[in-house]
């Protein structure tokens, strides 16, 4: 199983090009908002036409510019749930579920009985969509999608429109009913947790332009470009020079670092993200890469605090037990562990 | 009291609102699925044009059209016997063009205001085009399109000055009830006049509140 994309197409104010494939394990598009995921979903879908390049889907080709092929999204197999679900509101739950299906009427109430009864929704059949959850909402959804069998599942911001309490459930919801589909799985995001939980593979999509594509813990633990590291989370990057092979020097926080990797001409950038850095007992140690920083400003948060500095600009998480034990209660010393610097282009 | 008028009324408007119902519904389908946007606003431009145009300015062009020295009227007469112009249909036609842009534009409003992702939905749910139109845009447009419907169906039973132009005022034949209404003032038999504004105010009143009642189920759904 594949689904092989390489599309270009002018928008109003970038133009997209997107560039990846899957072999079968769920992937993840990860973007800020407006880069152009949920665009690049609709060119698969078929519902948006690309300008040029292709997309081939089990060696059945969807769309090839060269070739004037473009099949209408009827033709392409592909389920598609929207970020507003999208659901008929002037239809039940059952005729939404099985208004897709081409089969006769005994046919088809079987099948909808049966996924209605796979999704736990029974009991709501007869409701309209705005009578039911924003959860239940989603399954609906995610049913009507699976009964048509597609080959290709895409997500669309699958939990941005749920309360956060909710989130946590849902999402073991969803997994455990995706485990019912055996096809692809395409999941767009804004959210990394999302993706990192979801996700074998990740294609990271920035100003409509797929920036790296690999799998999801190695994108995380090296995510390589400074946009990779942004959207996986690490809150501190600094324009960098590099000095030597093992030598950087960060511009904006004015420091010099040592690192365990030879480091490439062409980094830019480095990174250290918020809950990598340690603290130490002091410089006595002779340790390297040790900042001495003056505290500015401590915002707690639930269960870990926000240090932010006078003399530096980076953040610092750190947990509220580690921090409350620290020994060195004047001063703080700060390592930057070398294996936690990202190198970043 | 004669009660032609109001059957000659009843009768054009019914005719007409069948035909505009179509029309309107089929250029707004057309013109809402128009890729390029010059093509679109020039086609809108066109369709809605009875609707801002003096009614005897319309009445005027159709005189142009069906006139039987024209080739359209002339073609008509002499292939078909057909004469438009004074005659019953010509009041049918009068009233369609001048009542079609209110139905094309609610219609069009209508259809545009079904949410896109709706659509795509049903397409990549495998629907066909047809059937996406008669099952979502259809039904959830319906509001829209029946209101349109209403204010046309009203709009061609008041229809006066294009119908003079091209109907003219023929008792038993063409005279409507805004013509009868305007013949009885010219005469100077006010009761009779009376007589007929009422009738028109209880038909108008009645469509006011069908108006209503289709605006007020619309909310079923989006609440």
């Amino acid at each position: 199983m594949s689904l092989i994309v390489k599309i270009k197409k002018r928008l109003k104010d970038f133009s997209l090009e997107v560039d990846f494939k899957t072999n079968g394990d769920y992937l993840g598009i990860l973007g800020p908002s407006g880069s152009g995921k949920s665009i690049t979903l609709k060119c698969i879908a078929g519902v948006e036409t690309p300008d040029e390049g292709y997309i081939i889907l089990n060696g059945k080709v969807l769309f090839d510019s060269e070739k004037k092929i473009n099949l209408k999204p009827q033709e392409r197999k592909i389920g598609y749930l929207f970020q507003n679900y999208a659901l008929f509101p002037h239809m039940t739950v059952e005729e939404n579920i099985g208004i897709g299906l081409a089969l006769s009427k005994k046919e088809k109430e079987d099948k909808v009985k049966e996924i209605i009864k796979a999704f736990h929704l029974q009991g709501l059949e007869k409701k309209y969509p705005n009578q039911i959850s924003g959860g239940q909402q989603q399954r609906v959804a995610l049913a009507r999608c699976i009964i048509y069998k597609p080959d290709v599942l895409m997500l669309d911001e699958p939990f941005s429109a749920l309360d956060s309490h909710l989130k946590d459930q849902l999402q073991n919801t969803v997994l455990e009913l995706l485990k019912l589909y055996d096809g692809e799985v395409l999941i767009v995001s804004h959210s990394r947790d999302e993706i990192y939980r979801f996700c074998k593979n990740l294609v990271i999509i920035d100003k409509g332009k797929s920036v790296l594509f690999g799998e999801t813990k190695e994108i995380f633990k090296q995510p390589q470009i400074h946009a990779a590291a942004r959207l996986t989370g690490c809150k501190n990057i600094s324009k960098c020079k590099v000095l030597s092979s093992g030598r950087v020097h960060a511009v904006d926080w004015n420091i010099t670092l040592e690192t365990d990797r030879i480091v490439p001409e062409n980094i830019k950038y480095i990174g250290i993200r918020a809950h990598d850095l340690q603290i130490v007992n002091g410089p006595k140690e002779k340790e390297e890469n040790v900042i001495e920083c003056k505290i500015n400003k401590i915002v707690e948060d639930v269960f870990e605090y926000n240090i932010f500095f006078e003399n530096l600009d980076i953040l610092f998480k750190v947990s509220k037990e580690k921090w409350n034990n620290r020994k060195e209660k004047e001063n703080l010393y700060l390592k930057i562990p070398k294996r936690a610097i990202l190198l970043l282009r | 009291m004669d009660i032609s008028p109001i059957i000659i009324s009843l009768k054009t408007a019914s005719v007409a609102i069948a035909l505009t119902f179509l029309l309107g519904l089929f250029a707004a389908r057309w013109v809402v699925n128009i890729k390029s946007k010059k093509v679109k606003m020039l086609l809108d431009g066109i369709l809605t044009l009875p609707l801002v145009l003096p009614p005897t300015v319309v009445g005027f062009i159709l005189l142009i059209i069906f006139g039987v020295n024209r080739p359209i009227g002339k073609f008509l007469l002499q292939f078909l016997g057909v004469k438009i112009v004074f005659s019953w249909t010509a009041t049918v036609i009068a009233a369609v063009v001048i009542s079609f842009p209110l139905m094309y534009r609610s219609a069009r409003s209508a259809f545009e205001q079904v949410d896109d992702n709706l659509i795509m939905a049903a397409r990549t749910l495998g629907m066909s085009e047809r059937k996406i139109f008669w099952r979502i845009i259809m039904p959830l447009a319906l509001p829209g399109v029946a209101g349109g419907g209403i204010l046309a169906f009203a709009r061609g039973l008041g229809e006066f000055g294009a119908t003079a132009m091209i109907a003219g005022n023929i008792e038993n034949k063409t005279r409507t009830l805004p013509m009868a209404i305007y013949s009885e003032v010219a005469a100077g038999n006010m009761d009779n006049a009376f007589y007929y504004v009422v009738v028109v105010l209880l038909i108008s009143f009645l469509v006011v509140l069908l108006t209503n009642h289709f605006s007020i189920k619309e909310r079923k759904y989006f609440k």
